[in-house]
């Protein structure tokens, strides 16, 4: 799902250097590659691989329960062929799904804005500040190490009824109940937390923006502005793209914080993962698996798109090269 | 360099920019330790300076009754086994990724940042079942096992990344010198790779510390909770309704030793996070 389209080989055999004897001889370094990365792989197949094919086993099936025709208790596990996924799309937990759906789906999409917004600002103040850089980058990497159950209670602190939130906003929301307001507080956490992380990642991606570029726009009059729109955010964009696949993937499973901050089974924030997660708790593994496997497949599917239509370039070596190319023509363009 | 980009009207509006970040980032944290510090009593007063300053929260952190102490334990053995581990087993990758030609090269990346994205609640429903089946639940294996499938992934991108940084020529050298590509991996690129294996390792360690679903799903018994799990769910030595005061203390103590390890290697944690542009 994420591999260039480029050729294998051409992705590292540097064609100006002078191949060495070992490099010379692409089969010794295969097998040598394959002894090396074969823990990896075992470890990712054990811990990675067989759950999905056992979550997507485990969703045809169903706890046996009552009695069947002649009078035996039935024990054990019953094929139920897809029996779970109709009960997700139509049967009675359809609504509870499709308001989980929407839910993570809202959720997604509106930190995902706010982060890029504010990501991107960040980086620009950052990249652009003389003093304070030292000061900057160590307090932003403070809402990064916090764990996220506990800036989930911290918020939950700061949103009580007669906390900090109300008294700095003058107001008297009971942001932590069932309600609009729980889904704008889980929000404002969220952001909190991440929009330093993404601003990191595009400061990354400004500082190898040469500085000749923005000399030579201005010397052809581009305003501030425009040299926003038209040289950093073409070339910010591979990191930016990169950041925000990852953070949509995560904000596609979340769970810590509306589970912690408002609490499980709360309509208003329930999500994809907060569902499958509590009915594997119940030892409805059937059901829950298929959740899971739903789950899934949404992510994936979100994460082949991404990569398909924005050609969000995640191989880092790729990414730098496309960098590369990208830097020469802009230079040879403002030459 | 930066200077010529901003003029010198706009130099201000800068610095308040950053002042800003900074508050921003800082703000609800500080909220957090200030509360911390507060009487049990006084833990709905709004003021930014606890008045008088008291260590009640921490002593009812610690009190016998809550067992903070063993959750502390517990998420240091579950996070600190799931960083060796990962280390031991990523490293290897990482430099094949980083150094080796092979075929497949961009397919094998792309099946290790492709788990990196996959949902951990996906997991945990069939792990579940097998670790019920087989005794698992409320052991140190069923946390450390399911880590592996984000921390792996993390680990070995981000040490990738720095293995690539360093120049090819090194070894290079090593092997005309007569020493084989193991031997100049043990004896050149390892020494020299340390720091970033060091950078890997606490990044890494701070994921699994950070690590929630697995361990609410995988353990029930008190003495088996990690520190996150057993923070969200105190109930509060004094019998509150909701210890805010313990649980915000309870949060400093989690956070704070993270907070300083990463303000000391705050560059190297940095050229860690984003070169990789993983998280």
């Amino acid at each position: 799902m994420t591999a260039t389209d480029a050729p294998p080989q051409a992705a590292a055999g540097a064609p100006k250097k002078q191949p060495s004897t070992a490099k010379s001889d692409p089969q010794k370094h295969g097998r040598l590659a394959l002894l090396l990365l074969t823990p990896t792989f075992l470890v990712l197949a054990l811990v990675i691989g067989y759950p999905l094919i056992a979550a997507i086993r485990e969703s045809l099936y169903q706890k046996a329960e009552g009695v069947d025709e002649s009078g035996f208790v039935l024990e054990g596990e019953r094929f139920v062929g897809i029996d779970n996924y109709s009960a997700i799309f139509t049967g009675e937990s359809a609504e509870r799904f499709w308001n989980a759906f929407f839910n993570t789906t809202f959720f997604t999409v509106t930190t995902l804005i706010l982060e890029i917004v504010i990501g991107v600002t960040m980086a620009l103040v950052m990249h652009h500040a003389l003093r304070g850089k030292g000061l900057v980058r160590a307090s932003i990497l403070v809402p990064w190490a916090i764990p996220t159950a506990v800036s989930a209670i911290m918020w939950q602190f700061i949103f009580t009824a007669d906390g900090v939130a109300n008294e700095v906003l003058n107001s008297q929301i009971l942001w932590t109940t069932e309600g609009f307001q729980a889904k704008i507080a889980v929000i404002i956490a969220d952001v909190w937390k991440t929009a330093p992380f993404v601003g990191l990642l595009v400061l990354a991606g400004l500082q190898i923006i040469p500085n000749d570029v923005y000399e030579a726009a201005r010397v052809d009059g581009a305003s501030a502005w425009k040299q926003f729109w038209r040289i950093t955010l073409p070339l910010v964009k591979p990191a930016l793209l990169v950041a925000i696949l990852f953070r949509g993937l995560d904000a596609l499973r979340m769970f810590d914080l509306p589970f912690v901050m408002i609490g499980q089974r709360k309509q208003s924030v329930e999500t994809l993962s907060m569902l499958a997660q509590e009915e594997a708790s119940q030892l409805r593994i059937g059901p829950a698996a298929a959740y899971a496997v739903v789950l899934f497949v949404y992510v994936s599917l979100i994460a082949y798109a991404f990569v398909k239509l924005l050609g969000a370039d995640v191989i880092g070596e790729a990414r730098a090269r496309a960098k590369e190319t990208k830097q020469r023509k802009a230079k040879a363009v403002t030459a | 360099m930066s200077d010529i980009k901003a003029p010198g009207g706009r130099r201000w509006l800068f610095n308040i920019g950053i002042a800003v970040i900074v508050l921003y980032c800082l703000v609800p944290f500080y909220w957090m330790v200030v509360s911390a510090f507060r009487r049990t009593s006084d833990i709905g007063d709004n003021s930014p300076l606890p008045s008088p300053f008291s260590l009640d929260n921490f002593e009812a952190v610690f009190s016998p009754a809550v067992g903070f102490w063993r959750s502390l334990g517990n998420s240091l053995v579950v996070a600190g086994t799931t960083t060796i581990v990962t280390l031991i087993v990523g490293t290897f990758a990482a430099y094949t990724i980083a150094r080796l030609d092979f075929r497949f090269k961009n397919i094998a990346a792309g099946i290790i940042i492709a788990t990196s994205m996959f949902p951990g609640v996906s997991l945990i429903v069939p792990l579940l079942k097998l670790f019920t089946d087989i005794g698992w639940i409320n052991t140190y294996q069923s946390m450390i096992l399911p880590s592996l499938s984000f921390a792996l992934p993390l680990a070995v991108w981000t040490l990738a990344t720095f293995f690539r940084q360093m120049p090819k020529e090194l070894e290079e050298a090593a092997m005309v010198d007569g020493l084989t590509r193991g031997q100049a991996f043990r004896k050149v690129i390892l020494p020299l790779a340390a720091p970033g294996m060091f950078t890997t390792a606490i990044i890494t360690f701070i994921a699994a510390w950070n690590e929630f679903i697995i361990a609410l799903s995988m353990v029930n018994q008190k003495e088996m909770k990690t520190a996150t799990v057993a923070i969200s769910q105190f109930t509060g030595a004094y019998g509150y309704d909701s210890p805010f005061g313990t649980k915000m203390a309870a949060g400093v103590i989690v956070t704070v030793p993270l907070v300083v390890v990463v303000l000391i290697f705050q560059r190297r944690i940095i050229a860690g996070l984003t070169a990789g542009g993983v998280k």
